[in-house]
């Protein structure tokens, strides 16, 4: 199961590696993510968010780390769910900007975890990496992520269509059972942090 | 506080709602003391845009008081400035706003992926304006929550009075950059196809960049004489008159030189069967915009010409007369006004007193009037050309 996709982000690709390369800020703009932790020596831990509030872990390690150009990592032996993804940073023509392309693999085992994770990341794969990208660009180059009273969430595809009426964002308690609504884990504060 | 809902096709309350906050960092919070209803809400109150949902807040022309500034923003705005709210909400940062493209911001639309889809790159966020543009809250209401408030907003610090310096929100700047994209030179006349207010504006707006003569074109004769008294504009009612024969008349033949289209989807009038088969297609969803205006404004336009469409467009066309437009060399010039451009060199001219939006004002109203605003404007009865609504608060 593979995604990609590509973005250009108005900063220079040192800005930009430099942003993606903090690991543990990247469930700031990856939704589906819950924590990244840097665990030392080009290895961090991983926790997804996986349906009916569980989540998916897995340790990972850096398999190539060239700044400036590309950050590349897979998952170690033993994860639920093997996985391994890649971001190239490219000088867009001009040179004032930087593409960023991404490719995700995922390689989910048989039986329960195999269909949670292919739920998680299978619709719309792309979609969901073009999801990504797109805050991570809102991050880096604006330093918050949008959301209007309709999106409190910011770009969430999967969510579109469960959009709320566009009333000021505390008309819509968080926590019922809606999708989307519960998951207000992007606050403004995690966003300027 | 009290906001304006869209309830439904046809149906706005002014209704309770919860206060806007600070969501992010570069936000600020407005108390609004003018706000205006557009010819393009009326799509939205006619149900022509898709992606509304029932208890959206309408509204993306307003200003008011600085009530409350997120720390992003508090270098640029403080609590207590009196500010105009441009409609495209944009970051000044990406590449487009760099250009000046503030419309097509890159980082304002949370619903890009949506808008991506719809028109094949997504536009800005714009206030109340549909889940398109991104599902904001809009400022028919007694406050609003602005994003990017250091980009954005235009302080007014001189004494000029709020109607004098609303319509810097959305319809002068629209009206302008429709008369600008016309490239006007010494001689030029400038057609303009709807003369509600965008259209009167951009009359006014041609005049000011130097058009010889400007020719407003509708079927409502007060909206006819209102161009006539404050732009000097000639004017065609096209109830009983061939539009394509009465430019040619005043034109010497030639046609004019440029011609704006400040009607958009809704355009009323075609001939007989060309205005059927367009509403029964926009009725069964097979066609989702009555371009008649835009395709009259395109065959009448001289060889070489320049047609500038700032009316707005939802979706589809048919029947575009691409042969006309390609084997003549027009050039056609479009897009939601980049606001932000255009506010500071507009206030400076009203200002110097060089053009003064006012005129076009006929009604107002206290905002908890909005659903007969509606209504009176929808149907341009009493003569209405445009409703500023103040909060009674």
């Amino acid at each position: 199961m593979k995604g990609r996709s590509v973005i250009t982000v108005n900063a220079s690709p040192a800005a930009v590696y430099a942003q993606w390369r903090d690991f543990e800020r990247l469930p700031t703009f990856m939704y589906h993510l819950e924590s990244v932790r840097d665990t030392g020596g080009g290895r961090s831990h991983w926790v997804a968010k996986a349906p009916a509030g569980t989540t998916v872990e897995w340790d990972a390690e850096l398999t190539d780390d060239i700044p400036q150009e590309r950050i590349a990592w897979r998952s170690l032996e033993g994860a639920s769910v093997g996985n391994s993804g890649s971001v190239q940073f490219r000088p867009a023509p001009g040179g004032r900007a930087t593409e960023v392309h991404v490719e995700l693999g995922y390689d989910p085992p048989g039986g329960a975890i195999g269909s949670m994770v292919a739920k998680l990341f299978g619709e719309e794969p792309n979609q969901q990496i073009s999801d990504d990208l797109r805050r991570f660009k809102q991050l880096v180059e604006t330093g918050e992520i949008a959301r209007s009273d309709g999106s409190p969430l910011g770009s969430r595809t999967q969510n579109l269509v469960h959009q709320h009426d566009a009333h000021p964002h505390d008309a819509h308690p968080t926590g019922d059972d809606e999708p989307g609504k519960g998951e207000l884990d992007a606050t403004p504060e995690e966003a300027r942090a | 506080m009290k906001a304006t809902c869209w309830m439904g096709a046809n149906r706005v309350e002014v209704r309770e709602v919860p206060d806007p906050k600070i969501l992010n960092p570069r936000d600020a919070i407005v108390r609004i003391t003018s706000t205006a209803i557009c010819g393009s809400d009326l799509h939205l109150y006619d149900g022509y845009m898709p992606t509304m949902e029932k208890g959206d807040i309408l509204g993306h022309e307003f200003m008011g008081e600085v009530v409350e500034v997120g720390p992003g923003a508090a270098s640029k705005v403080a609590v207590g400035d009196r500010v105009v709210v441009p409609f495209p909400i944009a970051c000044g940062a990406c590449l487009n706003c760099e250009r000046g493209l503030y419309s097509v911001c890159e980082n304002s639309n949370p619903n890009a992926a949506m808008a991506e889809k719809a028109f094949g790159f997504p536009s800005a966020g714009i206030f109340g304006y549909s889940h398109l543009t991104g599902g904001y809250a809009g400022g028919q209401a007694e406050y609003a929550r602005v994003p990017f408030a250091d980009v954005g907003p235009l302080k007014i610090e001189s004494d000029l009075s709020d109607e004098q310096v609303l319509f810097l929100s959305d319809i002068l700047p629209t009206g302008y950059m429709g008369a600008e994209m016309c490239d006007i030179k010494p001689g030029d006349i400038v057609a303009v196809w709807g003369a509600g207010p965008v259209g009167q504006l951009a009359l006014a707006s041609a005049r000011l960049l130097g058009a010889e003569k400007v020719i407003a074109i509708d079927r409502f004769p007060y909206r006819l004489e209102m161009a006539a008294a404050n732009t000097g504009a000639e004017t065609i009612n096209y109830e009983g008159t061939d539009v394509n024969d009465a430019l040619k008349e005043m034109t010497g033949g030639r046609g004019p030189d440029a011609c704006i289209d400040a009607v958009g989807m809704e355009a009323h009038h075609g001939t007989g069967v060309i205005q059927a088969y367009d509403r029964v297609k926009q009725a069964v969803r097979l066609e989702s915009d009555r371009p008649h205006a835009l395709r009259q404004a395109i065959t009448c336009c001289r060889n070489g010409g320049v047609v500038s469409v700032v009316g707005v467009y939802g979706g589809l066309v048919d029947k575009f007369p691409i042969g006309s437009l390609m084997n003549r060399s027009l050039t056609i010039k479009s897009g939601q006004c980049h606001v932000q451009r255009y506010m500071k060199p507009l206030l400076d001219h009203i200002e110097a007193g060089r053009i003064d939006p006012t005129f076009i004002i006929t009604h107002r109203l206290d905002l908890e009037q909005a659903p007969d605003g509606y209504e009176t404007f929808k149907h341009k009865q009493d003569d209405c050309m445009k409703v500023v609504m103040t909060p009674s608060s």
